[in-house]
């Protein structure tokens, strides 16, 4: 039983400028435990689904079509005061910028004990304020500075303290979205550990959010690859690893700089990201590609299982496009 | 062994260069204090640029790499030192001068969004350098123009040319910035971590374009990051800021085969590898970035460091060359 | 650029710019509306003398304070003048100061904050303060004090006007600047050799002009409204010369006795113009404010 189950979910923004479907059918699951890694650049949709997820979607957005199941509850259907129940005990989310996600007024210590007795309103102020001292403490944050302001720390233990506020509760499922974008490589490696020592300890299932297909490889159990709002290909890291085959994910394996590979040579996407105000017809993707065929800019592709739990969204595959056999370019 | 290469020109020498900013007072801190604190982004920093090459100042934020940048092309003014270029000393330059210094030495920014003025034409923002300069008019900047847009990509050019930046993509809009700086066919370029705000997928096009012009234009850049991956693939040489000072400078393989400072070794391994198989060695690293304002004794890296010894919290460790063509500020290197 | 090629350029940005607006919401259409009315408002004064049905000055002994008839369709003053012909014929004064005044500022208020805030230092403190010091006085007693030492008249008038909305074009433009100077284009500019010059007026000066088009419009309905005020209290014009804030004047001492209308007309009037440019620079704030945060 899957603790987290998307199907066929849809976002629009309306604009004045026309409408934006920022993403398109998306369906994934996730279970208990695990890692999935949202990778995708800007236009691609994955901050606007991690936000769909606990139904934040922010204004004029608006969730248009799908359902999203946790723990078997589709929580579309909810009314706003049981999703806010859900938000912060059933699933979390950290928020890309930590400055200005604190209250500079309120102590950190104050911070989780408003949190705790929120939810929880039964339990008492003792007892709130020995667990946040737990929890701060799991932070790797002396227990002493609890009762610190938050401008009294830095980015990086700030960020510590989001994501301390966000498992303080003991959710099944964390959204983290871009958690490391404005910090440094050092820092952001100890969030990172941080983040998967927490899920061990809490036995939470995290979906990561980011750019850096680096930072997902490396960490996620599982990758969905988006682009201009869809799902390009979804499988495990290891396969995404040894054998992507969209198009796309090989580009963009190929324009990382790896510091363990000497004499690299990067290759670049051509082109841009869509103008999602009116995106190509056919497979967003058929400008870019260098495999373009003739019903690739007519037909938008279905998502297609190849085997191993592996799912892409491309016309090489699959019986309608061409079977090519291709040499993977290391 | 016989030399078949010219000894390479410095193109660029700082020398013992600091840039202090003074720290704001409050009122009643006037009143009572009379010392001043500075925070010391540029702490005496000492290299050179070889003409041709493609140096790279690294470190996390707050080493002093965009700091060192601004002073050297006189965006800001050195608190002390000495900056040469071309063989001129042009620390104490002012004015006049220092605009015409602008025609060989140029800055590509970081954010996009922020370096293009919304209310100028892509045309007329490339073509302005060669107005101010007295270089070209009319026709001929316009011809001057349209090439080369078409060079960093943005066919056909004749089109990009009466756009605004708010109509074209980050990709695009870094790409005008580019040519707004070769076009003056400087010597050498700042570029301010150039690609760091840019996706992913576009950062090659635009490094590539980088590197092409180096070949057509014969450039030297100096590239500011905090991505060592990238530095890994464009530098010759690299230099890693901390805290406003070097502590290690080599040739990039060097850095990456054999790198002999404790921080180096520890931002190394901080990287992330996209390799989901990789076992990670993290060195792991006690505490933050100290404030430039309240610089630690001794080596600045001290407080951090597991090797550390009671000579580094007593005394700085200078630059040294320690192998050939390889410097490290570490009292470990004997 | 020839006569013509000029005319058809902004003529040619003018209508698509027009139409835009109404697809940017609420914000669009007030200054639409706004639009309409000034330019309505400007085509009565320029065209009220000659479609006048009576002379605005001729007095008539036996039709004083006349009430709304078919005859004088907006009643007739206590000196016997149609009402609908000064109405007319009454807004040119009142256009003619606002707008002398308000291009007086500009000329003024605009180069002022440009240069101070740019040059900085000493200069820019002394300009700060006495601004300021202007500033801090209500608007209409700093135009009735200068008014009464300049003596009555349009350009005096407007000149009295101007020197009260100094200030806000020194401080909306300073403030821009200040911030504008610290962005990274501006650097770029500096960095690609730019004079001081040409940063300020092609680099700075085109991203300050959307503060100051709401400045100026704003600055309009104010100086409509003190200007109407100074009539009123007698610094403004003469008396022969139909004026709305003259009939507001004395339509006041006869509302009491039931003529309403003497005063009701051109009040109307002189609200419907300050509120036509307050609607345009209330929905250009709108408008430019949201793209300006994004």
């Amino acid at each position: 039983m899957p603790l987290l189950e998307v199907g066929s979910l849809t976002v629009d923004y309306p604009t004045s400028r026309g409408t934006i479907r920022a993403v398109e059918d998306i369906s994934f699951s996730l279970r208990k435990g695990e890692t999935l890694g949202l990778a995708g650049e800007s236009g691609s949709g994955k901050s606007t689904l991690g936000l769909s997820i606990i139904r934040l979607v922010p204004y004029p957005g608006v969730i248009v079509k799908g359902h999203i199941k946790i723990d078997e509850t589709d929580i579309l259907k909810l009314p706003e005061d049981e999703m806010r129940f859900i938000r912060g005990r059933k699933a979390a989310y950290i928020f890309q910028d930590p400055m200005t996600s604190l209250n500079p007024v309120k102590k950190i210590g104050a911070h989780f004990v408003e949190l705790i007795r929120t939810h929880e309103p039964s339990t008492g102020k003792e007892e709130a304020f020995e667990r946040s001292k737990t929890v701060v403490e799991n932070l790797g944050i002396l227990s002493e500075r609890i009762n610190d302001y938050p401008h009294q720390f830095s980015g990086g233990m700030r960020q510590r303290i989001m994501i301390g506020l966000a498992i303080a509760l003991n959710p099944g499922l964390v959204i983290a979205d871009e958690p490391t974008t404005a910090l440094d490589v050092i820092v952001q490696a100890k969030i990172l550990d941080l983040l998967e020592s927490l899920r061990k300890i809490y036995g939470m299932a995290l979906i990561l959010i980011s750019h850096d297909l680096s930072i997902i490889l490396e960490r996620c159990d599982r990758i969905i690859v988006m682009y201009a709002g869809r799902i390009f290909e979804y499988a495990t890291s290891t396969e995404i690893h040894k054998t992507s085959k969209h198009p796309y994910t090989q580009g963009l394996l190929q324009s990382i700089p790896n510091i363990e590979l000497s004499d690299q040579r990067l290759a670049a996407i051509p082109g841009s990201p869509p103008n999602m105000l009116d995106p190509p017809k056919g497979c967003r993707f058929w400008p870019r590609c260098s495999y373009a065929m003739k019903i690739c800019r007519v037909k938008e592709p279905d998502l297609i299982d190849v085997g191993r739990n592996h799912f892409v969204r491309c016309f090489l595959y699959g019986e309608e496009g061409v079977r090519v056999e291709r040499n993977r370019k290391s | 062994m016989v030399r078949k290469v010219f000894v390479l020109s410095e193109i660029v020498k700082v020398e013992k260069l600091k840039k202090y900013f003074p720290v704001q007072k409050s009122f009643l801190e006037q009143l009572f204090t009379r010392e001043l604190s500075y925070v010391k982004a540029v702490d005496e920093v000492t290299f050179s640029i070889r003409s041709g090459e493609i140096f790279t100042l690294a470190g996390e934020s707050g080493c002093g790499k965009t700091t060192a940048g601004r002073v050297i092309v006189r965006l800001l003014e050195p608190t002390s030192g000495k900056i040469h270029f071309n063989g001129a000393d042009i620390t104490q330059l002012k004015g006049e001068k220092i605009r015409l210094l602008r025609r060989r030495m140029q800055m590509i920014f970081q954010d996009p969004y922020a370096s293009l003025n919304p209310r100028m034409k892509v045309g007329d923002a490339v073509g302005h350098p060669l107005e101010i300069h007295g270089l070209a008019k009319g026709e001929e900047k316009r011809k001057a123009v349209l090439d080369v847009l078409d060079k960093v990509g943005l066919t056909p050019p004749e089109q990009f040319i009466n756009l605004h930046p708010h109509q074209l993509s980050g990709g695009q809009r870094q790409r005008v910035a580019l040519a707004r700086s070769v076009i003056l066919k400087p010597g050498f370029i700042v570029a301010d971590e150039p690609v760091s705000m840019i996706d992913v997928s576009l950062r090659t096009t635009i490094i590539d374009l980088m590197l092409s012009f180096r070949k057509e234009l014969g450039l030297t850049y100096l590239f500011i990051t905090h991505d060592l991956a990238v530095a890994k693939y464009i530098s010759n040489r690299i230099a890693i800021m901390y805290l406003g000072k070097i502590v290690e400078m080599c040739q990039k393989e060097s850095l990456f085969l054999n790198p002999m400072h404790p921080y180096t070794q520890a931002l190394l391994s901080a990287i992330p590898v996209p390799n989901p198989k990789r076992e990670r060695k993290r060195i792991e690293l006690t505490g933050e970035i100290p404030s430039a304002i309240d610089i630690p004794t001794g080596c600045r890296f001290h407080p951090r460091c597991s090797y550390r010894t009671d000579k580094c919290s007593e005394k700085e460790p200078q630059l040294i060359e320690v192998e050939k063509d390889h410097f490290v500020a570490c009292h470990l290197m004997k | 650029m020839t006569k013509t090629k000029v005319k058809r350029s902004i003529l040619a940005r003018l209508i698509p710019g027009l139409t835009s607006l109404t697809k940017r919401g609420p914000s669009g259409w007030m200054v639409i509306l706004g639009i309409i009315i000034v330019t309505a408002m400007v085509v009565v004064t320029v065209i009220g003398p000659w479609i006048a049905p009576h002379d605005p000055a001729k007095t008539n002994a036996h039709l004083i304070r006349k009430p709304p008839s078919f005859q004088f369709p907006m009643g007739t003053t206590h000196l016997g003048q149609d009402m609908l012909s000064r109405i007319l014929c009454g807004g040119s004064i009142m256009l003619q100061v606002s707008a002398l005044s308000v291009l007086v500022c500009f000329l003024i208020g605009v180069p002022l904050g440009l240069f101070s805030s740019y040059v900085g230092g000493i200069f820019d403190k002394v300009s700060s303060l006495v601004i300021d010091a202007i500033y801090a006085f209500p608007g209409l007693v700093i135009a009735i004090a200068i008014s009464a030492m300049l003596g009555r008249g349009v350009v005096n008038m407007a000149l009295s006007i101007a020197v009260v909305y100094i200030p806000s074009y020194f401080r909306v433009v300073r403030s821009q600047v200040l911030s504008i100077k610290e962005l990274t284009y501006v650097e770029a500019a500096r960095g690609i050799g730019a004079k001081w010059y040409t940063i300020l007026f092609r680099y700075v000066f085109p991203n300050v002009i959307p503060s100051i088009v709401v400045v100026a419009t704003i600055n309009f309905a104010d100086a409509i409204l003190t200007a109407a005020g100074l009539t009123f209290i007698g610094l403004g014009v003469t008396i022969d010369i139909p004026d709305w804030g003259r009939d507001l004047t004395s339509g006041w001492q006869y509302l009491s006795s039931g003529a309403w209308w003497i005063i009701t007309f051109p009040g109307l009037m002189v609200i419907l113009l300050a509120l036509g440019f307050t609607l345009i620079g209330e929905g250009l704030s709108e408008l430019l404010n949201p793209k300006l945060q994004r």
